[in-house]
């Protein structure tokens, strides 16, 4: 439910990080913070757990400037990803206009992604959206760990578990060290520009 | 959904005519009377109109994304115990306190006020200003 201002000629947009809890949605956001500190003017907001778990979300405003003549503010959030925060993760999904959904790559997680996913297809159904029809990236993060001798799913697993009907872009990533963090938002910004294109006429 | 001079959503439309009469609500009705800052914001967090005082430098978008989500919660609570919802939603602080107010099933007006304003006088003008935006559409 992206608001379209005429008069100021500016628009606010939605996009939510989700995906099972631990996956590496806040990092994402933390990364894309420190990244464009300059360019983000306010701080951002999270509700977390003193475990540094995500409680209810992380809220990071982003101006990305002029499209089509109108001054677009992309609103960050991610969702809690553990099971039990559940009532609070549908909450945030309210007026959501794009997504991205952050897999975790490692072996034992393969389940945990796969439940994640249904997961918001059924929460996307309460507000009447389609998971087939919303602009919608994924991300298989943690690419990194390979690196140090864990286990991780290779891609055309991921691809074959989560993106099948779906077909959506897709990336490998790593949150840690910022690898195709910024391309997977370009990229779910892009995609939800196009479906809101026809309203900013 | 496309109006070429209207402010369009997926679910509900604001003409420019509108938008102006809700900011002149906003500032004849709640800046006059002494508010800081009013807002009128959607459910989903975005900000629809506002208006202040010109002496506050509060980060509004970050502000409307946590009142939607509070509002929200709040609202879900009240269905958890079998209310219709909970009427009263205030957060008194020591210099500036924030009021919120429920206009319709898509909106949320949002007041911050400091000590010269009372409770009172101004859930008085937030119900009068309520009411003048439900009558915009
Ligand atoms: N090695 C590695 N660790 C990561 C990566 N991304 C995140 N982590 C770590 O994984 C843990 C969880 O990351 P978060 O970003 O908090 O995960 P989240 O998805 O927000 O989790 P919830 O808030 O519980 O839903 C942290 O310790 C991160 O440092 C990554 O790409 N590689
Ligand atoms: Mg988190």
């Amino acid at each position: 439910m992206a608001f379209v201002n005429m008069k100021s000629k500016e628009v606010q947009a939605k996009i939510v990080y989700y995906g099972p809890g631990r996956g590496g949605k806040t990092t994402n956001l933390e990364y894309i913070y420190k990244k464009f500190r300059e360019r983000i003017k306010s701080d951002m907001v999270s509700i977390k757990t003193h475990g540094d778990r995500t409680l209810f979300f992380d809220f990071l405003p982003f101006d990305i400037g002029k499209i089509m003549g109108y001054d677009v503010k992309v609103q960050l959030y991610t969702v809690p990803g553990q099971v039990k925060y559940d009532a609070t993760r549908r909450l945030v999904l309210k007026g959501v206009d794009g997504m991205v959904f952050v897999a975790d790559s490692q072996v034992e997680q393969r389940k945990k992604n796969i439940l994640s996913l249904k997961n918001l297809q059924e929460n996307l159904a309460i507000y009447k959206k389609s998971i087939f029809k919303i602009p919608l990236v994924l991300q298989y993060n943690k690419r990194d760990l390979e690196n140090e001798g864990i286990p991780i799913l290779p891609m055309e697993t991921l691809e074959q578990d989560l993106n099948s009907q779906l077909k959506v872009p897709s990336f490998p990533a790593s949150a840690a060290t910022g690898e195709n963090v910024v391309p997977t938002m370009k990229k779910i910004i892009s995609l939800t520009m196009t479906s809101l294109q026809s309203v900013m006429k | 959904m496309g109006y070429d001079d209207n402010v369009s959503f997926t679910d509900y439309t604001l003409g420019q005519d509108q938008l102006e009469r809700i900011e002149t609500v906003l500032g004849e009705d709640l800046i006059k009377s002494g508010v800081h800052n009013a807002l009128l914001i959607d459910m989903a967090g975005n900000i629809i109109a506002k208006s202040d005082n010109g002496s506050c430098e509060h980060d509004l978008y970050s502000l409307a994304a946590l009142a939607s989500a509070n509002f929200a919660a709040v609202d879900t609570m009240a269905k958890i115990v079998g209310e219709e919802e909970f009427s009263l939603l205030f957060h008194k602080g020591e210099k500036e306190s924030i009021h919120f107010s429920k206009v319709n099933n898509e909106f949320l007006l949002i007041t911050i006020f400091g000590k010269a304003v009372s409770l009172g006088l101004l859930r008085l003008k937030v119900a009068e200003a309520v009411e003048k935006i439900n009558a915009v559409w």
